[in-house]
């Protein structure tokens, strides 16, 4: 751990050489540093005059006391990694809504589980999964808790912005920026702090046109990317760059891409998916759901050799209905089709 | 009583977000009140009444509504007194990234949107970088990657804050951040010999009084020029 002390004492160069992410701080906090990096910090601070000061909303004290933060910060993130896998999560019961306790002991999730979560509007599903993302210790509504790997989670889960426990999926398909695909994942690569940056987004923009139907290509804009293949690039970066281990998924609904190859994709990353959705086809991929009743779980269901078969069917029919929608796509007619 | 101030750029959800997270305060039997502080004009004092909550609002007009905020917190915060409130919760529009109403020992609050683009937070002076808690809305309309690297782009321009995510719409973050808010060990009598967080600038020059006329005659004060290189 650093302290604001050495840290005024260290020249600029040194600084950025030792905490290269120092950088970003720099420019972010319209710090220019530039010829100047032979100053200690200190010194740096001291060539400010009043009216800079005045004009720059600067406040040394505070600017040294939040790169000490900064610094540290980043430090445990790019840190933190093998060693705090997550292999189980686990739900302690809590009450239903009328204060009734939960009927089951606990529910355990591993990694590369597909867990649903089904039951009528209200009834609380999207508390559960938030109850997940806040890991809960008996301080929501519900009174359940979390746990991972077994034991009594680590509170930063709920306070730190790079090393969040859930990533969650939008339902909305639009990107607000206007960059390419590649500029896109390089800012989100950057943010992240990954090393093999290239490599990666390779491996993205390659998982994504496999699941979406028609191919893009790293310049393409992400503005003018159709619902699927929008759709297809987050879970795809989601999949392979976010840092969180658990995927909350609310309610998608039909969304044009490869639905079944999408979840696979997630779980391959050793990632745990939670997915509240009434669509039969998406609720049997799982491995169980999860019926929730009135704010309580009501009861685990795993999904049966049946109901796989079942899912079979829905696949074939669903398969029969894309195939309609693509020839009706391209202009034919379907008058002999038996369905 | 706790008081708290909720700050951010016009329209980024600052009312939705205090809403939803008073509905979870109101469970646990805690008494809100809400004052709200704007430029020209606002409508959401009336969303406050609606939903139950005694709630005062203050138009700064031709003033910064900033320098507006202080100049009345101490009279605000009697009110929320006078009431038996046990939290006063006071939002205020940011309007030149510069200012900030937030006061030393009083829990800072700032709410903006991921909509606002991923270079905002650096725009964002005082206001950001001096909040307790960062508040991070519409991530409902913006994909896992946009959600991160704004988040990211938040956290170094403040690594102290809190910085949680939640949708104005539905609520979802919002009861988690209501247990961040009420402290019943801290009792505010009065705000009189507190201190802003940081200094307002010292901006004071004829238009700021009401000039309208342009040219070097009418500038009086603290007028500085833009440098525009040499004259050919
Ligand atoms: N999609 C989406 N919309 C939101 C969210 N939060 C707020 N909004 C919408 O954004 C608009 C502005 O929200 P307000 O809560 O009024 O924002 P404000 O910061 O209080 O605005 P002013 O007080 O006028 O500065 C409203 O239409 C809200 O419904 C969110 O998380 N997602
Ligand atoms: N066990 C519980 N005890 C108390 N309140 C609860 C409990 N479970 C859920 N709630 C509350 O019930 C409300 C509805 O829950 P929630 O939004 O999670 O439902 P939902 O199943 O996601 O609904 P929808 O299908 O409409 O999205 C929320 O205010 C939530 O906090
Ligand atoms: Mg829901
Ligand atoms: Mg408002």
């Amino acid at each position: 751990m650093i302290t604001a002390v050495q840290l005024q004492k260290e020249t600029i160069e040194r600084l950025v050489v030792t905490y290269p992410f120092l950088e970003s701080f720099f420019s972010d906090n319209n710090l220019d540093v530039i010829q100047k990096e032979g100053l200690t910090l200190e010194e740096y601070f001291n060539t400010f005059d009043e009216e800079e000061i005045e004009n720059k909303a600067l406040d040394k004290e505070q600017a040294l006391n939040s790169m000490v933060e900064y610094i540290n910060g980043m430090v445990q993130f790019l840190g933190s990694t093998e060693e705090e896998a997550i292999r189980t999560l686990t739900i302690l019961p809590g009450t239903d809504k009328s204060g009734n306790p939960e009927q089951f002991e606990q529910i355990t999730i591993k990694q590369s589980e597909i867990i649903c979560i089904v039951g009528p509007t209200g009834s609380g599903k999207s508390r559960l999964l938030g109850d997940i993302e806040w890991v809960a210790q008996n301080d929501t509504p519900t009174s359940r808790k979390i746990l991972i790997n077994e034991e009594k989670p680590d509170m930063k889960w709920r306070y730190s912005s790079g090393n969040k426990l859930v990533a969650q999926l939008s339902q909305n398909m639009n990107f607000v920026m206007d960059l390419t695909v590649r500029e896109f994942l390089e800012l989100h690569a950057k943010s992240r702090m990954v090393e093999n940056e290239e490599e990666v987004i390779a491996r993205i923009i390659e998982a994504a046109n496999n699941l979406a139907g028609e191919k893009f290509i790293p310049e393409t804009p992400i503005t003018s990317l159709s619902g699927g293949q929008s759709r297809a690039l987050m879970i795809a970066d989601t999949a392979i760059l976010s840092k969180s281990p658990i995927i909350l998924i609310d309610e998608i609904e039909n969304a044009g891409i490869d639905r079944k190859k999408a979840l696979e994709l997630l779980v391959s990353e050793e990632k745990i998916v939670l997915m509240a959705t009434h669509d039969p086809l998406l609720a049997l991929m799982g491995d169980k759901r999860i019926v929730i009743k009135n704010g309580g779980i009501h009861k685990v269901i795993d999904t049966s050799q049946n109901e796989k078969a079942l899912l079979e069917e829905l696949e074939k029919m669903d398969n029969r209905v894309q195939d309609l929608r693509s020839r009706l796509r391209h202009g034919e007619q379907l008058d002999n089709v038996n369905f | 009583m706790n008081l708290i101030t909720v700050s951010g750029p016009p329209s980024s959800g600052k009312t939705s977000v205090i809403l939803k997270t008073i509905e979870s305060l109101k469970k646990r039997g805690i008494a809100v009140g809400v004052v709200k502080f704007d430029c020209l004009s606002t409508d959401d004092d009336l969303l406050y009444e609606k939903a139950g909550l005694p709630v005062k609002k203050g138009l700064s007009g031709a003033l910064c509504p900033d320098h507006y905020f202080v100049s009345n917190i101490e009279e605000v915060t009697e009110w929320g007194l006078s009431l038996k409130l046990d939290l006063l919760i006071t939002e205020s529009a940011g309007l030149c990234n510069r200012c900030s109403p937030y006061i030393q020992d009083i829990k800072a609050v700032c709410v903006i949107d991921n909509l606002s683009g991923i270079n905002t937070p650096k725009k964002i002076g005082p206001m950001l970088k001096m909040a307790d808690i960062v508040i991070i809305t519409k991530g409902d309309i913006v994909s896992q990657a946009e959600r991160e690297v704004f988040a990211s782009r938040v956290n170094t321009v403040n690594p102290s804050a809190v910085i949680m995510h939640i949708n104005g719409l539905t609520g979802q973050g919002a009861y988690e951040l209501s247990t961040l808010l009420f402290d019943e060990t801290i009792t505010l009598d009065t705000l009189k010999g507190k201190k802003l967080r940081f200094s307002m600038p010292a901006a004071l020059c004829s238009y700021c009084l009401g000039e309208t006329r342009i040219g070097a005659s009418y500038q009086m004060g603290n007028v500085r020029k833009m440098e525009m290189g040499e004259k050919q």
